[in-house]
């Protein structure tokens, strides 16, 4: 393993690492305001590559970049009003069901109107090509530009929650919705507020995730699930703990694709040479590069066994 | 939620429904004796089984699982090597098909066992998320291992080996129902019993209040946890007798998540409240999977809004509907009321007959829209193209909504 290798992949972590923060920000966000927990959040990431591709299209990707988020955020807001609101009284699994539904609805909606397979969503000139080269590896725009939009919204959200008046009435809304109803805040109005705005930021991932990666109508499930990992590792409704949780995925996740060890290579180093028909060589065989799409996985489940709420989880149960 | 989860309580009410089921179960085949027909009706009988078992978590302990699919797909997977071993004289004592299904059934306990314990540490919403990443994770472990799982292909097994039992091969179809058949029965009726235990009312209790069921001396965990294991015993069955039907398994069809969110969208379909309302789930979900998909391909998009508008608006499922209208029957309201009934229900009817056919013209219009523009739908012709007949199909959504909307006003002004 060189040194080149190691920034090149802690770099490309790091950009992977806050789109997957971007992602569970939203999704932290709407869980620790209104207890829902949104399934179809990942879906809302597709829906703002989607729009992104056709926007760019038309009025060109920075508009786009605009114009997806706010569209997504407007959905994402009707959906609340509209259909979430309704099954509030029925408690948090109904919500969750719900949103289940809703990712089943997004993902047929997808496939009817921008078809089944990738869409040649490409990045604009400006992003193509390395940003620089570290010994002879490039390291590309694209991802210096994901890490330069997510630090910005973490400092947007950061300084909304702790400096504005609209996050302390966000948040007084969670612990006392009586009491901030009295002071005139309409609270239903706020919770369409923050549902739009999680899946905004779903959105705006999803715009500059969408032509990074690969927009198809797979992106959502491959995502998904990872989301509710960083969620769960980093503790539930702690956005620093996602924070955590994301970026540290993210580096594992990079780093583990790039070594192709295995078990069985470190042994034959060791003189112990592993034969064909020993019971357990095929598992000993699998390189850590084929074990990195489980590895957001162990690490819940390691993450479950030793410690069940979470890298910051504040509490128990 | 938790209001409209009731067990059902009436003794004679499941008494009917049991041998209703059982009637259905041993007549259908008689009647329906097409090779299709069977097929369908064996998977409706494993599908029966496996969305029982799912609510034994869901309706019964309040665990809203996405990873129902990792015990009934590893009941299969042991089950279908079981019988290769078998077949082979592998085994050092010969084991019958007709017990295949309770080594599926065993092979799915003890994976609930272990990956139980790590996911009823939690309750509500985090549980769901544990589920979904630990199913994930076993549906991508299995596919590293191909010689276990079968890789993309599957295993392919011939469930006819050994002696006849009684005559019977379990080469033809209809054997292999009547196995279903038994087996749907008998573990319908256990999982029945099981809700009536002790464990299984501390099992509601737990759902309905853990603290207060900590409080009276019960660790809600290990409640959570044993019932996981009952769960992942007949959702092990119903896999493999799965597998036995189909001759074949599958890591990518019967570990993944689309296999469970299936058990839990039919089971809540169904009615997750209610003891039979599973059944109904079973029913439907082999219903829609096999022939709705044939007949449009919009079956997802119906299915989507189907199990949104349920949980909106009829959260007790197809059986909590059928309980609310044979509680309104036999209040009279039914009877007094028929005129309002009749006349929201064509409402309904003719507000869903005009939505799907817009629905239809889209799909047609996106697909094949430019081979065809003219498409069948419920006895007319659409031409997609024709601005005309997109305002044919907008009117009866239109006056269906309107007129449903109006009567219902009507009937709020009422005295």
């Amino acid at each position: 393993m060189s040194l080149e290798f190691l920034v090149i992949s802690l770099l490309n972590g790091i950009s992977y690492g806050l789109l997957l923060f971007m992602l569970s920000a939203g999704l932290t966000l709407i869980f620790s305001m209104m207890g829902v927990l949104n399934f179809a959040h990942a879906s809302f990431y597709m829906l703002g590559a989607y729009l992104g591709y056709s926007l760019s299209g038309v009025v060109g990707f920075w508009p786009a970049l605009v114009l997806a988020p706010v569209l997504v955020g407007l959905t994402g807001a009707a959906f609340e009003r509209f259909v979430l609101r309704r099954v509030h009284a029925s408690g948090h699994v109904a919500e969750l069901l719900v949103t289940f539904g809703l990712s089943y609805l997004v993902l047929e909606i997808v496939q009817l109107v921008w078809g089944r397979s990738v869409v040649s969503y490409e990045l604009p000139p400006v992003l193509q090509g390395p940003l620089f080269s570290l010994y002879g590896t490039h390291f590309p725009k694209s991802r210096a530009f994901i890490t330069l939009v997510a630090v910005l919204m973490l400092l947007a959200l950061w300084i909304t929650f702790k400096r504005t008046r609209i996050g302390f009435v966000i948040q007084a809304a969670l612990t006392h919705p009586q009491m901030v109803e009295a002071l005139g805040h309409n609270v239903p109005r706020v919770f369409m507020l923050v549902f739009g705005a999680g899946c905004a930021l779903a959105g705006l991932a999803g715009v500059i995730g969408g032509n990074t990666y690969v927009t198809e109508p797979g992106m959502a499930a491959s995502v998904g699930s990872i989301i509710f990992v960083v969620v769960i590792v980093g503790g539930l409704g702690s956005l620093t703990g996602a924070f955590v949780a994301s970026l540290l995925i993210g580096v594992v996740q990079t780093l583990a694709v790039g070594i192709n060890l295995s078990f069985a290579q470190l042994l034959g180093a060791l003189g112990w040479a592993v034969s064909a028909d020993q019971a357990a060589s095929s598992l000993m065989r699998l390189s850590v590069a084929q074990i990195a799409p489980i590895l957001p996985f162990l690490l819940l489940v390691v993450m479950l066994a030793v410690r069940p709420r979470g890298l910051l989880g504040a509490r128990e149960g | 939620m938790t209001s409209t989860m009731q067990t059902a309580s009436i003794p004679r009410a499941s008494r009917i429904a049991f041998a209703l089921l059982a009637a259905v179960l041993l007549i259908a085949p008689l009647v329906f004796t097409s090779s299709l027909a069977i097929s369908v009706l064996s998977q409706i009988g494993c599908a029966i089984i496996l969305c029982l078992s799912y609510n034994l978590l869901f309706g019964q302990g309040g665990m809203l699982s996405f990873g129902h699919a990792v015990y009934s797909g590893m009941g299969a997977f042991a089950a279908v090597h079981a019988i290769q071993w078998a077949s082979r004289g592998a085994l050092p004592v010969q084991i019958p098909l007709v017990l295949m299904p309770l080594i599926g059934g065993v092979a799915g306990m003890l994976v609930a066992a272990v990956l139980g314990f790590l996911c009823t540490r939690r309750a509500g919403t985090t549980f769901a998320m544990i589920t979904l990443g630990i199913g994930e994770l076993v549906a991508a472990v299995a596919l590293m291992f191909p010689e276990v799982f079968g890789g993309e292909g599957g295993i392919a097994i011939n469930r006819v080996y050994g002696a006849p039992l009684l005559g019977l091969t379990f080469g033809p179809a209809i054997q292999v129902y009547w196995l279903i058949a038994a087996y749907c029965l008998l573990c319908t009726l256990a999982i029945y019993m099981f809700t009536q235990t002790p464990l299984g009312r501390m099992l509601n209790a737990v759902r309905d209040n853990p603290v207060r069921a900590e409080f009276v001396g019960y660790n809600p965990q290990r409640v959570r946890h044993l019932a996981f294991i009952a769960s992942g015993f007949f959702a092990g069955i119903g896999g493999a007798l799965t597998a036995i039907h189909l001759e074949i398994v599958t890591g990518a069809d019967s570990l993944g998540m689309a296999r469970s969110a299936a058990y839990l969208l039919f089971t809540f379909l169904g009615g997750a409240g209610f003891f039979f309302g599973p059944v109904i789930g079973a029913v439907l979900m082999v219903l829609s999977t096999v022939l709705l998909s044939h007949l449009t391909k919009a079956w997802l998009l119906y299915l989507g809004l189907a199990f949104m508008l349920m949980v909106m608006f009829a959260p007790g499922g197809v059986a909590g509907m059928i309980s609310a209208l044979l509680r309104m029957w036999r209040s009279g309201i039914l009877r007094r009321k028929w005129g309002l009934v009749m006349s929201l229900s064509f409402c309904g009817l003719l507000a869903i007959y005009g939505a799907a056919g817009l629905i239809e013209m889209i799909y047609h219009a996106q697909l094949d829209g430019d081979i065809d523009s003219t498409l069948r739908y419920l006895g007319c012709t659409l031409n997609v193209q024709s601005v005309v007949d997109w305002f044919v199909m907008f009117l009866p959504l239109l006056a269906g909504g309107v007129t449903g909307k109006f009567v219902l006003d009507m009937e709020k002004k009422r005295p």
